[in-house]
């Protein structure tokens, strides 16, 4: 498609009509190029078109467009000359990667931090006049923060999440652990492992309406139709909305926690599957011959061998879980006690229109997930994905 | 030698029996873990008299009645309760929020992998660093900006947010893959002429399959099952709104509906299953790759 010759430093005898008209040729085609995205775009946006019309043109437009711009920026610098293209052709590949991120990541993680430090007033619209008319009247410095430690309802929030972290972790990485040693062993072990991950595929809103049917309470004098009261109740107990059931506050948010376990032992499972394989037979087969029983072996060898996958799993579990807003969202919406700390930031932000203080409970989730992800990072280079 | 076998038989007897406990156990759990599902299936085709009255375990009990199944209410999810067109709304979001944050993420892990420029190595350190960037972060600055270029409760806005979201991930991810490829294949390709891009369309891209097929599947389930950036940026105005905003909305206002709820459940879900099913290598793949994901 594109050779040296397109350089014109490497094309001496080519005149100056050539020239001009290679000038025109390297103006006029990304302007048609841009005339046309821009031409998409306005129809994207305001086209009340038939929908499957509106379908075909938005995924042509929005993944030809992508190649497009690439292909008319590579074109233009690979006319430059040899120096200049080398210079710049990097800047078109990783360009708008880089711009993209700083728009949806970098700055907005700034401009978070900055609205945090306002009440719900919010920063003033001109960045500039912010500091002309110091301090602007919606200015709190970090009394959001102070107030975010101080209030009950956050700190249940806290309490809450640290539950998600300490029993949705573990929980997950048991089970997982235990499924994966279990099916290792068994003749049904692929069918076993892709029920047991089958769930992975499934939404944390499907995942929702799933659990709240099995949560599903009724009266006692009609059958029950959720299969946990159902057991329950056959079992002589008596019938509760457990996630809802707030006198056994905080446990009810082992219920809610209970749905992430079920979603995400399967994500154990294959990572600890996997790397219970790689264990050497020979290293199994000393510890038999020196007499150890399979628990001996089991938490002697098999486990401090997989102790990275271990710590790679918990890891990914707890940012997960800090994170956690779609479960509780769906299920309990925040109430009965089940508040954590993303649903206070969509609840603060969206609902009860107090940016600022959401701001400060988004900064807050980033603090705590920073160390853990950098933990995780470090641990997930080392691993083998592909 | 005699006294080994002897250990060696007994302990095969008492292995036989382990097998049978391991067996069983295995089946148990997984028994438990289907059960969910099976449940929220069942009851889908069932009629909203019969679900009311009777347990879902019921079906498998005498006397099976065949009144109890029907299809009315994936009839009713579809066209009257709107599953239908938000299902269509979910693939408009979700083919290109895949494909363009791929392209975009490909293109850069290139450079970042084979071509010299200056502050190379702080730029991607600044991509990994986005990496932990939780992604509520970065929305009420985003819709700040969406609500002055009138891009909120639009396509190509949530499009354009998945692929922020998305790119770190992507890009460490195909650099992963793509830098590991043999230095000596680009040489010969340099020698030969081949100007960058034409190594990258002709050379990298086919040889990055796998990993971008495993990224592809994660980031078309991500935004699949994403409920909070489509409740954000697209809302629940019906013309736009997804699968999974949808059904969410439905669990607020028909609670208890459930041949409605159980059936929505299963329109949202099906995409994702047939993927599962049909792709599970490359699906397992790509979870665990993007198990890192902001």
């Amino acid at each position: 498609m594109q050779t040296t010759e397109s350089h014109p430093s490497h094309n001496d005898t080519g005149g100056m009509a050539a020239l001009i008209s290679r000038i025109a040729l390297a103006v006029i085609t990304p302007l048609i190029i841009f005339y046309a995205l821009y031409q998409g775009f306005l129809f994207l946006r305001d086209g009340d078109s038939p929908k499957w019309a509106m379908t075909l043109i938005a995924i042509i437009w929005g993944v030809g467009g992508v190649a497009a711009l690439y292909w008319v920026f590579n074109w233009l610098v690979e006319m430059l000359p040899l120096a200049w293209m080398q210079r710049l052709q990097p800047f078109v590949f990783v360009g708008p990667a880089l711009a993209i991120l700083t728009w949806y990541l970098a700055f907005p993680a700034l401009r978070t931090f900055w609205i945090s430090l306002f009440d719900r007033g919010g920063p003033p619209e001109q960045f500039l006049a912010t500091f002309t008319s110091w301090p602007p009247d919606s200015w709190v410095g970090l009394q959001n923060y102070t107030s975010i430690f101080s209030e009950r309802l956050m700190r249940e929030t806290f309490r809450n999440n640290l539950m998600w972290i300490v029993f949705g972790s573990s929980f997950s990485v048991a089970f997982g652990l235990l499924i994966a040693i279990l099916a290792d062993r068994s003749r049904w072990e692929k069918v076993a492992k892709s029920l047991i991950f089958l769930p992975m595929a499934i939404s944390f809103v499907g995942a929702g309406v799933i659990w709240n049917f099995m949560y599903e309470v009724r009266p006692s004098s009609v059958p029950q139709i959720g299969l946990v009261n159902a057991i329950v109740v056959a079992l002589g107990g008596e019938a509760h909305p457990w996630p809802a059931y707030t006198a056994i506050s905080p446990w009810n948010n082992l219920y809610l926690i209970v749905i992430v376990v079920w979603l995400q032992v399967g994500f154990s499972m294959v990572l600890f599957s996997a790397a219970l394989k790689g264990i050497p037979e020979e290293l199994k087969e000393a510890g038999r011959v020196d007499g150890a029983g399979e628990m001996r072996i089991l938490s002697g060898i098999m486990i401090p061998y997989i102790r990275g996958t271990i710590i790679t799993v918990w890891t990914t579990i707890v940012i997960f879980t800090l994170k956690i807003f779609d479960v509780v969202w769906v299920m309990t919406g925040g109430q009965f006690g089940t508040e954590v700390i993303a649903t206070q930031f969509y609840r603060q932000s969206f609902v009860a229109r107090n940016p600022g203080y959401g701001s400060a409970i988004a900064i807050i989730l980033l603090i705590a997930v920073i160390p853990v992800g950098i933990y995780n990072l470090r641990q997930f280079q080392d691993r083998e994905v592909f | 030698m005699s006294s080994y076998h002897k250990v060696q038989s007994k302990s095969s007897l008492r292995r036989l029996l382990d097998n049978n406990i391991i067996r069983l156990s295995v089946f148990f759990i997984v028994f438990m873990w289907t059960l969910p599902t099976a449940g929220m299936l069942v009851s889908s085709f069932r009629t909203p008299i019969d679900i009311r009255t009777s347990g879902w375990w019921t079906v498998f009990l005498p006397p099976y009645a065949l009144s109890q199944w029907t299809l009315e209410n994936y009839r009713n999810v579809i066209f009257a309760d709107g599953m239908g067109p938000a299902f269509v709304n979910s693939i408009i979001v979700t083919i290109p929020a895949t494909v363009i944050p791929i392209t975009i993420a490909a293109f850069a892990a290139y450079a970042f992998a084979w071509m010299k420029f200056r502050g190379r190595d702080a730029l991607f350190a600044l991509v990994v660093a986005m990496l932990v960037v939780p992604l509520q972060m970065a929305l009420i600055p985003v819709l700040r900006l969406y609500t002055s270029l009138e891009l909120n409760g639009t396509f190509l806005g949530v499009w354009l947010a998945h692929t922020g979201f998305g790119l770190p991930l992507a890009i460490f991810l195909l650099y992963g893959y793509i830098s590991m490829l043999p230095r000596e294949l680009f040489e010969a390709a340099w020698i030969d002429g081949a100007s960058h891009y034409t190594a990258f369309t002709k050379l990298v891209l086919p040889l990055s399959v796998p990993a971008i097929a495993s990224f592809a599947i994660f980031q078309f389930l991500w935004v699949w099952n994403d409920l909070l950036v489509a409740l954000v940026f697209l809302g629940t105005n019906p013309e736009v709104t997804i699968v999974t905003s949808r059904l969410a909305a439905m669990v607020g206002t028909k609670g208890q509906d459930w041949h409605l709820l159980t059936a929505g459940a299963f329109v949202s879900m099906i995409i994702p299953l047939i993927m599962f099913l049909s792709l599970q290598r490359y699906f397992v793949r790509g979870l665990l790759a993007g198990s890192v994901k902001g």
